[in-house]
């Protein structure tokens, strides 16, 4: 039976209208503590704006219920970095009192090599690492995560999934991730909710192997695994 | 003493505005002050005063309609720029006032004059050191920023009215011709060979106070206007600054 303490957001009737063009409408769904919702639609689909939206940086109508006491971290896709000559540690030093090293602990990064050197520099996984060490310094208990491998090489991949699971598990946190990838939907979620302006699926994530499910998202079935002889 | 104070304080502030790209905006921005500074001339008031109105006036303006056209800064001040400099050498009856506003006399300063510029030099360094994380961070990531319960937009302003300060007093010692380089130059030296945040700012600032102090040195033993002497030896730091970053590479 369904407990509504067993959710930590009810988002109910959802709608963003951004220089005169709706790009969220009567969006609904629902997050289970403790898991992982992932979010998944074509470019332009308000993925991106949904979550402005949870964080409260965007005007919106309709209803967001986040469960009593939530802290959140958030995770962007981009950032400007550039030539800004910022390190590692005072980035994550934008709290006083942050212990940087516990901070690139767990994202698994050596403290040393890392806290030193400019944000500018590092490899696309490296950086990844750091924006989620930054976005857990408050300790949230929920994490938005905006495409999580944007910008990491392919086998850079897969150590940051692990490491966000198992942060996931240690630190009780809920998960939103957005992704394009039907492979970290697959293996990296519990819930899948599929956007394209408006809800077109919203369910339990292995779904996404569904055949019938995947011509609903994207028109055709997509592949996944090695092609059967 | 004035001119490291304003050295110092500009190189400071300057370290923002060239990460944020806006190093020219703060050349064009100073000739906006030249209206302000005739109005002085003209009834006899301070010229630090008038430059300054002109300047607190502009940057509300310049700041408003960035936040409701999206315009770039540079865009909205390279459109009034040229015209404020304009009307101020239109306004400015003397000619010697006017190449005194444009390169600025350092001889002419009053110990009033030292003392306001100090102690507005201390305040703009304080308030901007407040300020500084979170103008770096909104620059990294408005979302990131805002997301931290940081109002950018005001943090925005009120780095501008610093700016604003600063400008119209590092004025009399090199012109509104000329201020533009104390809020860039240092800092761009400074980027050159720096590695981290602190190590930027700081040496900005040092840099500031530097280029100011010997150029007048060099402008008393050579004869020659200050504000022209300030930025050869701004110049001449930036040039070793290149130098040192080339051959690390």
């Amino acid at each position: 039976m369904e407990n509504s303490s067993d959710y930590i957001l009810k988002v109910s009737n959802l709608s963003v209208t951004l220089q005169n063009q709706k790009i969220l409408d009567n969006v609904n769904f629902k997050v289970e503590k403790g898991t992982t919702l992932a979010v998944l639609g074509p470019n332009g689909a308000g993925k991106t704006v949904l979550f402005k939206t949870l964080l409260n940086l965007v005007p919106y109508e309709g209803k967001i219920e986040w469960e009593g006491k939530v802290k959140i971290g958030y995770v962007p896709q981009n950032i400007a970095v550039g030539d800004i000559p910022i390190s590692v540690k005072e980035f994550l030093s934008f709290r006083d009192g942050t212990d940087v090293a516990s901070c690139l602990d767990a994202v698994r990064l050596e403290g040393k090599d890392v806290s030193d050197k400019r944000l500018g520099i590092l490899s696309g996984g490296q950086l990844r690492r750091v924006l989620i060490a930054w976005a857990l310094v408050d300790n949230p208990n929920v994490l938005l995560f905006d495409e999580p491998t944007t910008g990491v090489d392919i086998g850079g991949e897969e150590p940051i999934l692990v490491m966000l699971n198992e942060l996931k598990k240690s630190k009780k946190m809920t998960i939103l991730l957005i992704t394009h990838d039907v492979h970290i939907v697959n293996e990296y979620s519990d819930h899948l909710l599929a956007l394209n302006r408006c809800v077109t699926f919203f369910g339990e994530s292995k779904e996404i192997m569904n055949p019938t499910v995947q011509r609903t998202l994207y028109g055709e079935t997509v592949c996944v695994g090695a092609p059967q002889r | 003493m004035i001119g490291v104070a304003a050295g110092a304080s500009a190189g400071y502030l300057g370290s923002l505005m060239v990460l944020k790209k806006m190093a020219l905006v703060g050349d064009a921005f100073s000739h906006v002050a030249l209206p302000g500074l005739a109005l002085g001339l003209l009834f006899h008031f301070p010229i630090f005063i008038g430059a300054f109105a002109a300047l607190f006036v502009s940057a509300i303006i310049i700041w408003y309609l960035g936040r409701v056209t999206k315009l770039s800064y540079e865009s909205i001040v390279g459109a009034t720029f040229t015209l404020a400099l304009a009307i101020g050498i239109l306004m400015i009856p003397d000619r010697f006032d006017l190449l005194e506003s444009l390169f600025g006399d350092i001889t002419n300063v009053t110990l009033l004059d030292t003392v306001a510029a100090v102690i507005i030099s201390i305040v703009a360094i304080l308030l901007t050191k407040m300020i500084y994380k979170k103008l770096v961070l909104g620059m990294i990531s408005e979302d990131l920023a805002i997301s931290k319960g940081i109002s950018v937009s005001k943090t925005d302003l009120l780095y501008l009215l610093l700016v604003s300060l600063v400008v119209a007093t590092g004025i009399k010692i090199v012109g509104t011709l000329l201020v533009g380089f104390l809020v860039a130059v240092p800092a761009a030296s400074a980027k050159n060979i720096s590695s981290n945040l602190l190590k930027y700012s700081m040496m900005s600032s040092a840099f500031g106070a530097i280029s100011v102090s010997s150029g007048v040195l060099l402008s008393n033993y050579l004869n020659v206007q200050s504000g022209p002497m300030v930025v050869v030896s701004g110049i001449t730091v930036f040039a070793v600054t290149v130098a040192l970053r080339l051959k690390t590479k």
